[in-house]
């Protein structure tokens, strides 16, 4: 009120300002503009947390939440997966020779062979990962210790890696692929073999392709040279990685689309993992044309290259089969925490209600009519 | 202007004086020149300075250079009422005093010209010496920061050395097996060493907590509202053409804190302008009742004086009826005028015919002259005994035959003149206490409908004068003229012989009515006011003027009001009588609060007693006096009476605190002299603030800037201290304890001067620019004041904690989940650029990390994409993480938005935009394929926000986010709903029955208005109080009048002189002073005696002294420069000149106060030709 009666004489001095003015009309008048932001007066919404919109949002979320959750909780429990650790750390488990022999460069591979069995038939695309545990690929000087222009072909690069592959940059030559993360590659072989009833063993074909990302495969890692299929010329100048049995450009001689840096078992590693116990896509095994089931339940024996040591720093390697659904693998986490949090908020609801009800010191009169 | 110590210089009517001078001569008699102290005291009256007399004679500039005289006087210092000194001139030595002295900041008023010599100039000057130095000032919010922003370093260095260690353990125990993978780079030996490096790196990662932009940030949104307060329309004077301007940025915020407010009162609460409003005559009041709201609207046309040709076309009355009355010729109501035009001492003056001038010694009388004037007793021309008045266009020359002059105590004043006809008659106006006593028994009818009348007109805030008369028989006269003389000629206690003399005659009078008058307060100050204390702002008004005007002034603004428990007026003259005024106003206070609690809580009684009475232990302890010792027994009786000690003794100032009655206190300079001092400073303090309102008058700068300090050390609040003039300098910035806010009214308006009125070099209208230049914010009307703090103010502070808030969630959510080195450049580029509003907590900025964290952390820890792959490598979880953290801040930002306008959306959906347009175009493969190293995040934002699973994530951390924010804001909205709330809910609820989607605008604003209506309420009443006359001006112009010697010479030579008291009104004058200021050592040297016994008629004579040529080579020998002759009448014509403050200040024009017409002020300078001049602008401009 005090401002609006301010307001007209104002704007009753504006009209006659001239005539006030008179003795200074030589000058130019220095009222400021009369535009809705510069006196802060641009129209505005201005929201109000009340009992009207506060637990009507609460149960609307409790409302949408709790179905969310539930089915993505039924989702997540209809995927199948299993998990199975062959790092032998047991002296009873097959695996356990080949830990023990611990070795980056032995020119003889160490094989053991891990049976298991499936309760359930895996329908559809499986997805075969390894998993290791208390590997710190999420290390902040691991992370960086790699030369994205080298992994994107770059000649220069390729030559003269990034400072950050220290101290994985030269060995004589520069190494290629230079940095941590590339020497510390997962070499480990996965093979896995259906054993039927009668005895008879059948490998089971293992997909390579389609495990990295795409923009990975195709933008980010380039080999030098282009589509040169002939790799050797290429990285004459450089080195392996200290860690690595064969040089880069033997990754995968059967196909030259998948050797060299653009190997996606390599792109898969390098993929750095956000947590110390992680899991990598190795192999998908394509659903069959036929009506059987991709695995069926039975006895399976999986088939292990050991290479890999992780017994120096307490590392765990597990080789995992999942099926998937349209919301990504077994993730029983989402559908309990929707639930969850869909339930509190519903309960906050009607805790706030009850409390608006009894104590709320607003007049209901004057609640707004919505 | 070089005007350096030693110069001379020529000041001309209306000028500011520009230095301390020393008063050589004037164009006035006698080397009398009349100042106004305005800019120094805030007293508006004029003062009388007179040049020593061998100096009055040095008229001629040719003389003035021949001066040679020696000062030597005291060093420069503070105090405004004296000085001393001595003038060694021609081998004889002269005493010099404060009478002598005309003080830089002074306007010279009513004399033509003056010389002076400079004794201080610069920042020696007394002004100069009374304002303190300017502090950089620094807001609580800042403080606040400061400590903030140190806190959040040291937590900064324990996240460091908690991660350091981590990273120790984590080496040693994992690290150093995993070399195989991890090898330590190679100056890194063990896991110590690497532990070390590891506490720098997190610093550095984690220095995005510590906001270093948060300073420039908090800057840019100061700076946005102090352009909001510069471009405030309702902060605009229309007539002045003024802006508000902000001249600092920093202390926006504060404005919203402020506690208390000091003003002046001269030109801040009031316009300096009196106006004749109303009067009463032979029990008929004239002037309509004019309601303090609806003023405008009833008020009519002002009255049509054309009909006098002598009337003031600046004079409005609206009462047709008693412009009637006159016209009827109603014998009371010419008696009426006619006193008014005869009882003052204003002096005229007629340029040419018809145009008359009027200088009054105050502004009330002014007013009087002026409005008897326009209603046709003119009063034209005055000798030392006559006066001569234009009755309604018959000239009447009246015999003055004695003038019993005002003072403090009479609080009247009474002519008496002999008529042509013969008859004599005594006038008299006064006070109507005082004034009733003296009446004729036979008036008591009339006397009861005036009084009702006055207090109808007191009520109003109209300062009220009662007026009488009384015939005297040729006898009475003669002997009471015998008696008189005795007196006068009286040697010892001739004041006090005086007094009672005029008390003799001023019996049995006849009243005839009364005036009121209007201290024209500034538009809107009463409501400004109201609303002020409504938010619980405490106002002190410290002013120069007497108490009465000062009350009375507290009166009409409303700060002080009828129902008020009781105003306490302190003016004791010793320390024992000002503590024990205060012991007794806080008693009151006690009392009353003990009365009204009913004794419900005894404890507390016996406390308030206690307190009061442990004040008086204190004193007593200070060794003062008995009584407090007394009290001081008193208090450990009662501590010994007291059977339960359990209660916390209280400080006495909580204990004040809790007085929820309303009180004021009024206490005068001397008193304040007192209180101030160290030992009483607390206990007046805890008694002021327990008022309501405080008013000190009489008040010097110093004190002024004293009390902002006192409140300032003793209490936490912020203060703000408002005012026009360079009295109030000191107050705006006092030296070591600056008032938190300081503001300047500037009154811009110069009339007809053709300066272009912009703050800052135009001058004010009524008091310099000083203040204004010393100031954070000026403006021109009291009123935006209001706006300012109640609207800027809140506005600021509301959105700069919001943004504090704000700033610190987002930093501290963001550091702990910082995973890409664009993203943590970016974050702070988007989000700084959006200084919207925002709340949130520390823990709730840790909360919203650790959910931001944890949530994807157990989503992508196990999920893969719908094609196989794992979603949980760096790269993912980083985009999920900052795409949910992004979101979350952007829906707290929604969440702490009051007030969506445009441009809040604009940033809010603009930063989600550009957050993911700059994603998308960050992870793109062009710019990879461009830098891979640089863009290694190639692909991942169309990967990772192409799976529905990462989605859910988002939405579930957001959730998780906001949920408890969201129901503990509900629930305290709903529980605890603030007064803005409410205000901004029933808005609401208001505008959505008015029309759903109406415009909503007003917020703020809207509720400063809800409080307005409030106050209006209570403004409407006005209650019945008589309020005492307060005469404006000091005693000591009737002398002078009686005496002649003030009187023009022309005007003499055609008066009959009268030679009764040819010099006594300046002993009497110098008596007063010496009284006033002792101590004063050498004021007997200049003594009356010296001046010679009968100049007047020999100068008068001789047609000026402006004659004795000497010859000898002029050589002062104070000033370092070779003094130069005075160089007469350098006339400067104002606006020509624009070298900046000072020398603006003193070439413009001033506008008269009283209506004096301007006269085109010039600058006489003079200007030494020697070495580079002290540059004083730049010190006063500071």
């Amino acid at each position: 009120m005090m401002a609006t009666s301010y307001n007209a004489k104002e704007e009753d001095g504006h009209r006659s300002g001239p005539s006030i003015t008179a003795g200074v009309s030589t000058d130019r008048s220095k009222k400021p503009d009369n535009t809705a932001f510069k006196q802060q007066r641009l129209p505005a919404w201005q929201p109000i947390l009340t009992a009207g919109t506060v637990l009507p949002a609460f149960f609307a979320i409790g409302v949408i939440f709790i179905p969310i959750g539930i089915g993505l909780y039924v989702t997540s429990n209809n995927i199948k997966e299993f998990e199975i650790d062959y790092t032998g750390v047991d002296t009873y488990s097959p695996c356990f020779n080949c830990s023990q022999s611990y070795s980056w460069n032995s020119t003889k591979p160490c094989t053991c062979v891990v049976s298991f069995s499936l309760d359930q038939a895996f329908e559809g695309n499986v997805f075969m990962y390894y998993g290791l545990s208390n590997f710190y690929q999420n290390h902040r000087r691991y992370v960086k210790s790699r030369d994205d222009r080298q992994l994107n072909g770059d000649m220069s690069a390729l030559t003269d890696p990034s400072k950050e592959c220290e101290p994985y940059r030269k060995n004589v030559k520069p190494i290629a692929p230079c940095g941590a993360i590339a020497n510390s590659l997962f070499n480990d072989t996965l093979e896995l073999n259906y054993i039927f009833l009668n005895g008879t063993q059948v490998q089971i074909p293992l997909s390579k392709k389609g495990i990295a990302w795409w923009t990975d495969k195709h933008v980010k890692f380039r080999n030098p040279g282009g589509n040169n299929s002939n790799l050797l010329p290429v990285f004459q100048d450089t080195t392996k990685p200290i860690n690595w049995a064969k040089p880069v450009y033997e990754l995968d001689i059967t196909d030259p689309d998948n050797n060299g840096f653009i190997n996606e078992d390599f792109i898969v590693w390098m993929r750095t993992a956000a947590l110390p116990t992680f899991r990598k896509l190795y192999r998908i095994i394509q659903k069959n044309s036929m009506m059987t089931p991709t695995l069926p339940r039975g006895n399976y024996t999986l088939h292990i290259t050991y290479n890999y040591p992780v017994r120096s720093f307490d590392g765990r390697k597990r080789m995992i089969l999942s099926t998937i659904s349209w919301m990504g693998g077994k993730n029983p986490f989402l559908g309990i925490a929707y639930i969850t949090v869909g339930s509190i908020c519903f309960f906050l609801g009607v805790v706030l209600f009850i409390i608006h009800q009894k104590y709320g010191n607003r007049s209901k009169g004057a609640e707004i009519p919505s | 202007m070089n005007v350096r110590v030693g110069d001379i210089i020529k000041l001309e009517n209306n000028q500011f004086v520009a230095a301390d001078l020393l008063l050589l001569s004037s164009s006035e008699p006698h080397g009398l020149c009349y100042i106004e102290t305005a800019e120094l005291d805030g007293e508006t009256n004029m003062k009388v300075r007179q040049s020593l007399s061998v100096t009055s004679e040095l008229v001629d500039p040719y003389n003035l250079a021949q001066f040679d005289g020696e000062v030597i006087c005291e060093p420069p210092n503070n105090k405004l009422d004296r000085f001393c000194g001595t003038l060694y001139w021609r081998e004889s030595k002269y005493g010099l005093s404060n009478q002598n002295m005309l003080l830089r900041g002074c306007v010279l008023r009513n004399t033509e010209s003056c010389y002076g010599l400079v004794i201080f100039a610069g920042p020696d000057t007394k002004l100069m010496q009374n304002s303190g130095r300017t502090k950089f000032k620094r807001t609580s919010i800042d403080r606040l920061m400061n400590t903030l922003v140190l806190w959040i370093f040291g937590f900064l260095v324990c996240m460091g050395v908690i991660l350091a260690i981590g990273n120790a353990v984590w080496e040693k125990e994992v690290g150093s097996l995993f070399q195989s993978y991890l090898p330590w780079d190679p100056p890194v030996d063990n896991f110590l060493f690497s532990a070390f490096l590891a506490f720098w790196s997190y610093v550095i990662i984690l220095n995005t907590v510590v906001p270093i932009s948060l300073y420039v940030s908090v800057e840019v949104i100061r700076l946005g509202h102090s352009y909001f307060i510069n471009w405030d329309r309702r902060m605009f004077c229309q007539r002045r053409n003024t802006p508000a301007e902000a001249r600092t940025t920093t202390l926006n915020e504060e404005l919203g804190q402020v506690e208390y407010i000091f003003s002046d009162k001269t030109g801040t609460l009031t316009q300096n302008i009196m106006t004749f409003n109303k009067c009463s005559i032979n029990g008929h009041a004239y002037g309509e009742v004019i309601d303090t709201l609806g003023a405008q609207s009833k008020r009519g046309q002002p009255l049509d004086f054309s009909f006098n040709p002598l009337a003031d076309s600046d004079f409005c009355f609206y009462d047709q009826t008693l412009l009637d009355s006159v016209k009827l010729g109603e014998p009371p109501v010419h008696e009426f005028f006619r006193l008014l035009s005869l009882c003052h001492t204003v002096m005229s003056e007629e340029k040419s015919e018809g145009e008359l001038v009027y200088k009054a010694q105050s502004p009330d009388e002014g007013a009087l002259v002026t409005a008897a004037r326009n209603f046709g007793f003119v009063f034209r021309s005055r000798t030392p005994s006559t006066v001569t008045v234009q009755e309604l266009g018959r000239p009447v020359t009246y015999t003055l035959l004695a003038i019993l002059d005002f003072n403090n105590i009479r609080k009247r004043m009474s002519v008496i003149v002999r008529n042509p006809e013969g008859k004599i008659r005594l006038y008299c106006k006064g006070a109507d206490t005082l004034l009733f006593e003296r009446l004729h028994p036979c008036n008591q009818d009339l006397m009861n409908v005036t009084s009702d009348h006055l207090n109808e007109y007191a009520g109003d805030g109209l300062r009220t004068l009662a007026l009488a008369y009384r015939d005297l028989s040729e006898q009475q006269w003669e002997d009471w003229a015998e008696r008189h003389r005795g007196a006068e000629r009286a040697t010892d206690c001739r004041e006090d012989r005086l007094a009672a003399v005029y008390e003799d005659i001023e019996q049995d009078m006849m009243l005839l009515g009364a005036t009121a008058i209007e201290d024209k307060l500034q538009e809107g100050v009463p409501e400004t006011i109201a609303i002020l204390s409504l938010a619980n702002i405490k106002i002190w008004v410290l002013t120069g003027d007497k108490q009465e005007t000062a009350v009375n002034i507290g009166y009409s603004c409303k700060m002080l009001t009828d129902d008020m428990s009781e105003v306490f007026l302190i003016n004791g003259h010793t320390v024992q009588s000002v503590r024990e005024d205060l012991r007794k106003a806080r008693e009151r206070m006690m009392e009353s609060a003990r009365s009204r609690d009913g004794g419900k809580e005894e404890e507390m009684e016996g406390w308030a007693e206690g307190c009061s009475l442990g004040n008086g232990f204190g004193s007593g302890a200070g060794g003062v006096g008995g009584g407090g010792g007394a009290g001081g027994a008193d208090w450990q009786q009662q501590e010994n009476k007291q059977p339960d000690p359990t209660p916390p003794p209280l400080p006495p100032s909580t204990l004040l605190d809790s007085i929820s009655g309303e009180y004021a206190l009024v206490i005068s300079g001397h008193s304040l002299a007192h209180a101030l001092e160290a030992d009483m400073e607390q206990e007046f303090l805890d008694t002021a603030c327990a008022c309501k309102a405080v008013i000190c008058c009489r008040v010097t700068p110093l004190q002024k800037a004293l009390v902002v300090e006192l409140v300032k050390k003793h209490k936490k609040a912020v203060t703000l201290a408002i005012g026009d003039g360079a009295n109030d300098v000191s107050m705006i910035k006092s030296e070591r304890h600056p008032a938190h806010v300081r503001l300047g009214i500037g009154e811009g308006g110069t009339e007809g001067a053709g300066i272009s009125a912009h703050i800052g070099v135009g001058i004010s209208g009524q008091e310099g620019i000083q203040a204004v230049l010393a100031s954070d914010y000026s403006f021109s009307q009291f009123r935006f004041l209001q706006r300012l703090l109640l609207v800027h103010g809140r506005w600021s502070y509301l959105r700069m904690c919001r943004f504090l808030c704000y700033f610190f969630y987002k930093n501290f959510a963001f550091t702990m989940t910082v995973y890409d080195q664009y993203f943590i450049t970016l974050y702070n580029i988007v989000y700084t650029s959006l200084p919207v509003l925002a709340m949130g907590i520390f823990d709730q900025g840790i909360y919203t990390s650790v959910v931001l964290f944890f949530v994807p952390y157990g989503v992508l820890s196990q999920a893969a994409r719908n094609d196989g792959i794992p979603l949980a490598d760096y790269q993912t979880f980083a985009v999920t993480v900052a795409t949910s953290l992004v979101i979350v801040v952007s829906v707290q930002i929604s969440l702490d938005t009051g007030y969506w306008t445009a441009i809040n959306h604009f940033f809010v959906w603009g930063s989600l935009g550009a957050y993911f347009t700059i994603l998308f175009t960050m992870h793109s493969n062009i710019l990879f394929s461009i830098f891979p190293n640089q863009f290694c995040f190639a692909g991942s934002a169309q990967n990772t926000l192409g799976q529905p699973v990462v989605w859910l994530t988002i939405a579930l951390a957001t959730v998780v986010c906001i949920v408890p924010v969201l129901a503990f804001r509900f629930l305290k909205l709903d529980l605890k709903p603030q007064l803005s709330d409410t205000v901004r809910y029933t808005q609401l609820v208001r505008q959505k029955k008015r029309k759903p989607g109406g415009r909503g605008g007003r917020g703020a604003s809207g509720g400063a208005g809800g409080l307005g209506g409030g106050a209006l309420g209570r403004l409407g009443r006005a209650g019945s109080r008589r309020s005492g006359y307060a005469f404006a001006h000091q005693e000591g112009f009737g002398e002078l009048i009686t005496s002649g010697k003030n009187m023009r010479l022309s005007s003499l030579a055609l008066a009959t002189f009268a030679s009764r008291h040819s010099s006594s009104w300046i002993d009497t004058l110098r008596k007063k002073k010496q009284q006033q200021g002792p101590g004063q050592p050498s004021g007997g040297e200049s003594s009356p005696a010296s001046i010679p016994t009968a100049p007047l008629s020999t100068s008068s004579s001789l047609l000026g002294p402006q004659d004795v040529p000497a010859e000898e080579p002029a050589h002062t020998p104070l000033g370092p420069a070779y003094s130069s002759a005075v160089t007469p009448t350098l006339a400067r014509s104002p606006g020509a000149d624009s070298t900046g403050g000072w020398a603006i200040s003193l070439g413009a024009v001033q506008e008269a106060l009283f209506g004096w017409r301007g006269v085109g002020a010039r600058v006489s300078g003079a200007s030494s030709p020697g070495p580079p001049p002290i540059a004083e602008e730049s010190s006063l401009a500071e």
